[in-house]
């Protein structure tokens, strides 16, 4: 892999193509039994139980702002590697790893709603479709903004 | 860095620690040659073994403090603070010196001619009147027996040296041979030397080894990993009939508490580990602040877990210090108001339900609760009428907030107002309370509460809304269950807040799905029961009422991440049997929590500190309500019991009411026609009646309604002229009036007397 490679994990949140850097995400599983928190943002969606660790899933759909997953519709875990342990994502899909080129990355059109350009760091221009990157970090950090209600 | 460096440095610490006590102790008691011996031993400890292993700096000071020791050994040189004070500053040398070489692995450049400069100014202050029979040093070059013997005085310093000194000029012979044969000591003395040598020879080896706490905290991670597996396991043999894997399965479960248990008590340390340094602060204090201190410390034995000792550690020392600057007086101010010169400060440690009870009290001036009041004011941390309002105990609780300090002065100790608020948001970080009761001019206690340990929890499981929490079993008291007719009408109303009759005592209800803003499932039994679980949260009980009740289980708490560490009401999370995530509730966050919502109004803060904590001090009152709007009270402690009458069972005799009550007639006193007050309009529910008890038998006053009990430092406002009211008072920002119960039954019994 050249320098100017970069390897993503990649999975569907409504239609659209999402990637994380191959090296955050700890795992990627099939969907588990979660427990609700009461009282918590909406967008936390529950608490599992990976191999005895408790990790906070976060619904990307409900982070991104857009509907939520039809009843009966399961979401898979991409858990990635945060500054505060592990944090499962919950995605509609999950995807190939891909390896993408510097030279295609351009960032978020300003056009984006401005949760999604919180979240999206930029944008891989792929030979089918688009690749947008998430940022993790601010993806699990929802203490600014849903959770102020609650707290 | 250097293996042998590394068991040093802790060895030093360790030795450090135990100077300072022993230097405290020597002060109070400067002849005591045992306790010279000791500290001789471990500065020449510290000197020898830094020399070895290279600490060239930490051998030469230690060397001149071994030579004015010695000299105090030998009784040449008596003890005043000034040596003290420079041998402790030896010791804190000492400390930088081995921190230096923790964080470099050298000893650094630092300039140590200054002390070495005062302590060899002790020295030869001594050497200039020379002494008049030359010892040897004896310490240095006698053995073991030798130093035990001279110890035990069994014999005197120079025979020793004189039996060592022919050792060295080729006698073959042990030195305890030589002592014996000159005389100097009688056989048997020698016999229990070798014995205590050989077995603190023993005790070092075998007793203790020392343990990275990494590797602990990992033991104790995978003992809570087995717990869980244990858990699961046991699940599956409520529907297994193999009796050997029964059996198995009932081996590993008592393994697993063992080991548990076990691992648990690896990781206990008694809170002396952290007082011990405290006579050491103490005296420097004292000593700097010109006050005179005894510290009086009981209970050091109590076990505390790792973690839990290391949080409260500096919150601890910040109390000591501020007790010893703010609360205990100098000797004149003492004096004048006529106490003994020498202030008390005393820490007692003691387990009690579960939790470990920490208290630290001086008897010094106590605190000003008005100067806390208007500062308080002054500084907008409360609005005037607030603190008008609030109680002593509430006042002296202020201290806590941020930002807060009447000190008159800031010294160089404590004062600047940053502190308290730190104490106590250390203190419930690791689920601790904190409380402050202070009496004027005669002193002030702050009592601390802290779990055990956290990281393994007997729980009771309760579900709602179809899911499961734990509730921590300390804060459980009981379990009530209400079926049938009780269900319906067990639980009543005050405006917006249920109450249930507990044994006569209104406990206030909360409904878990409501608070959580969960939807209740429809009740699956189908009976209609009311699940009550009766919780203590600080001191004030409330019943919180669940769907289900499934069990108790040991649970390991998990922390929760970030995202939901804002919500008041759960303490964490764990995995249950079969493999599920389960939020335990934080019942103290979940009594603020409901109390907030119930009390829309402006008292917050008051009214939350009121349900949250209780001050046994403080008297309950029952409050009841006759006639249209009077509002009277009467202290709890005289009320019996609180009874329901159906109005048919009254019956007449002569011309009082009476019913029958536990086999016994039992009058029946309208408080409204006591007091005429208009009669309300008699509905047809049943009659509520407060029944009190006295010696020649029971009376029951019919009053309208039962309104609350309250804890409340109640003070009569207002002297009314009846002598069955002993007068009003403010309580719940309500006029009340006090009834005079025995006034009342005797002014009835009069009137009964002359119809």
């Amino acid at each position: 892999m050249s320098a100017t490679q970069q390897q993503f994990c990649t999975f569907y949140v409504q239609g659209l193509l999402f990637g994380v850097e191959v090296e955050t995400v700890q795992e990627v599983i099939r969907h588990l039994e979660m427990t609700g928190v009461p009282l918590a943002p909406e967008v936390v969606a529950g608490l599992i139980n990976l191999r005895g660790q408790i990790v906070t899933a976060i619904d990307l759909r409900r982070r991104l702002g857009v509907a939520d997953r039809r009843a009966g519709e399961l979401p898979m875990n991409v858990v990635v590697r945060t500054g505060d342990g592990a944090v499962s994502l919950l995605v509609d899909e999950i995807g190939d790893v891909v390896e993408v080129e510097e030279k295609d990355f351009e960032k978020a059109p300003d056009t984006l709603s401005s949760t999604s350009r919180e979240l999206i760091r930029g944008v891989y221009k792929l030979k089918k479709e688009l690749l947008l990157v998430l940022d993790t970090q601010r993806s699990v950090n929802i203490g600014a903004t849903a959770g102020n209600e609650n707290r | 860095m250097d293996e042998f460096i590394q068991e040093f440095l802790i060895e030093g610490g360790e030795i450090l620690d135990q100077l300072d006590r022993d230097f405290v102790e020597f002060e109070k008691n400067p002849t005591s040659k045992e306790l010279v011996a000791r500290i001789f031993r471990a500065v020449h400890t510290l000197k020898g073994t830094g020399g070895t292993i290279g600490l060239k700096k930490l051998e030469s000071v230690n060397h001149v403090g071994e030579n004015i020791l010695s000299r105090m050994r030998e009784g040449k040189l008596s003890v005043n603070a000034s040596i003290t004070s420079a041998l402790l500053k030896m010791i804190d040398v000492d400390r930088q010196l081995l921190a230096t070489v923790e964080r470099t692995g050298e000893e650094g450049d630092m300039d140590l001619s200054g002390i070495i400069q005062s302590l060899s100014a002790m020295l030869t202050a001594v050497e200039s009147s020379p002494p008049a029979v030359p010892v040897p040093p004896v310490a240095q070059v006698a053995p073991k027996v030798g130093e035990i013997l001279v110890e035990r005085c069994a014999v005197d310093p120079v025979s020793v040296a004189e039996a060592r000194e022919s050792q060295r000029s080729g006698d073959s012979r042990l030195i305890g041979e030589i002592l014996v044969q000159n005389g100097a000591v009688p056989p048997n003395a020698i016999q229990d030397a070798l014995q205590i040598q050989s077995e603190s020879h023993d005790d070092s080896v075998a007793s203790s080894i020392r343990v990275d706490v990494n590797l602990l905290d990992k033991v104790m991670n995978l003992v809570g990993e087995l717990v869980l597996a244990r858990n699961q396991i046991l699940q599956f043999t409520s529907n297994q009939k193999d009796a050997a894997f029964l059996s198995t399965a009932q081996r590993l479960n008592l393994i697993t508490t063992e080991l548990q248990e076990g691992v648990m008590k690896t990781r206990m340390q008694p809170i002396g580990n952290i007082w011990n340094k405290f006579p050491r602060v103490v005296r420097d204090l004292s000593n700097a602040s010109g006050k005179l201190v005894r510290l009086d410390m009981e209970g050091s034995q109590t076990e505390l877990d790792k973690t839990i000792i290391e949080a409260i550690k500096d919150p601890l020392t910040h109390i000591v210090r501020n007790s010893l600057d703010h609360g205990l007086e100098t000797p004149a101010q003492r004096e004048a108001a006529k106490k003994p010169p020498q202030g008390l400060l005393s820490l007692r440690a003691f387990h009690e339900g579960g939790q470990v009870n920490i208290e630290i009290s001086d008897d010094g001036a106590g605190l000003d609760l008005n100067a806390i009041r208007a500062k308080a004011i002054e500084r907008e941390i409360l609005p005037s009428q607030q603190a008008a309002k609030m109680t002593d105990r509430e006042i002296a609780n202020l201290i806590f907030m941020a930002g807060f300090s009447t000190a008159q002065k800031v010294t160089n100790i404590s004062g600047r107002g940053v502190g308290m608020d730190v104490v106590k948001t250390n203190i419930e970080k690791i689920g601790g309370t904190v409380d402050v009761s202070s009496v004027r001019g005669r002193g002030t206690t702050l009592k601390i509460k802290i779990p055990l340990t956290l990281a393994i929890i007997p729980a009771l499981i309760v579900t709602t809304g179809g899911d499961r929490f734990a509730i921590p079993q300390v804060s459980l008291v009981e379990l009530v269950r209400l079926e049938g007719k009780a269900a319906e009408s067990g639980v009543e109303m005050i405006q917006e807040a249920a109450v249930y009759r507990l044994r006569g005592i209104l406990l206030p209800i909360v409904y878990l799905n409501r608070e959580l803003k969960l939807t209740p499932k429809p009740d699956s039994d189908g009976d209609g029961a009311i699940n009550i679980v009766v919780l203590q949260a600080d001191g004030r009980q409330f019943g919180l009422v669940v769907d289900g009740i499934n069990d108790t289980e040991e649970i390991v708490v998990k922390p929760l991440r970030k995202q939901l560490r804002g919500i008041s009401c759960f303490a964490g999370a764990t995995i249950m049997g079969d493999g599920k995530v389960a939020l335990i509730l934080d019942i103290v966050g979940l009594a603020q929590r409901a109390s907030l919502a119930g009390e829309a109004s402006g008292h917050v803060p008051a009214a939350k500190e009121e349900l949250a904590k209780a001050d046994e001090k403080l008297e309950s009152w029952l409050l009841f309500r006759v006639g249209e709007s009077g509002k009277l009270a009467i202290p709890l402690s005289m009320v019996s019991r609180l009874e329901e009458f159906d109005r048919t069972t009254i019956e007449h005799s002569g011309n009082r009411q009476v019913v029958q009550y536990r086999r016994e007639i039992m009058p029946l006193v309208s408080v409204a026609d006591a007091l005429h007050i208009p009669a309300h309009a008699v509905g047809d529910g049943p009659m509520q009646v407060v029944v009190h008890s006295t010696g020649s038998g029971s009376v029951g006053l019919v009053v309208d309604e039962i309104l609350d009990i309250v804890d409340q430092h109640v003070s009569v406002a207002r002297k009314i002229d009846n002598a069955c009211l002993l007068g009003s008072a403010v309580i719940q920002q309500h006029v009340t009036d006090l009834l005079n119960v025995p006034e009342l039954i005797e002014s009835i019994a009069g009137q009964g007397r002359t119809a």
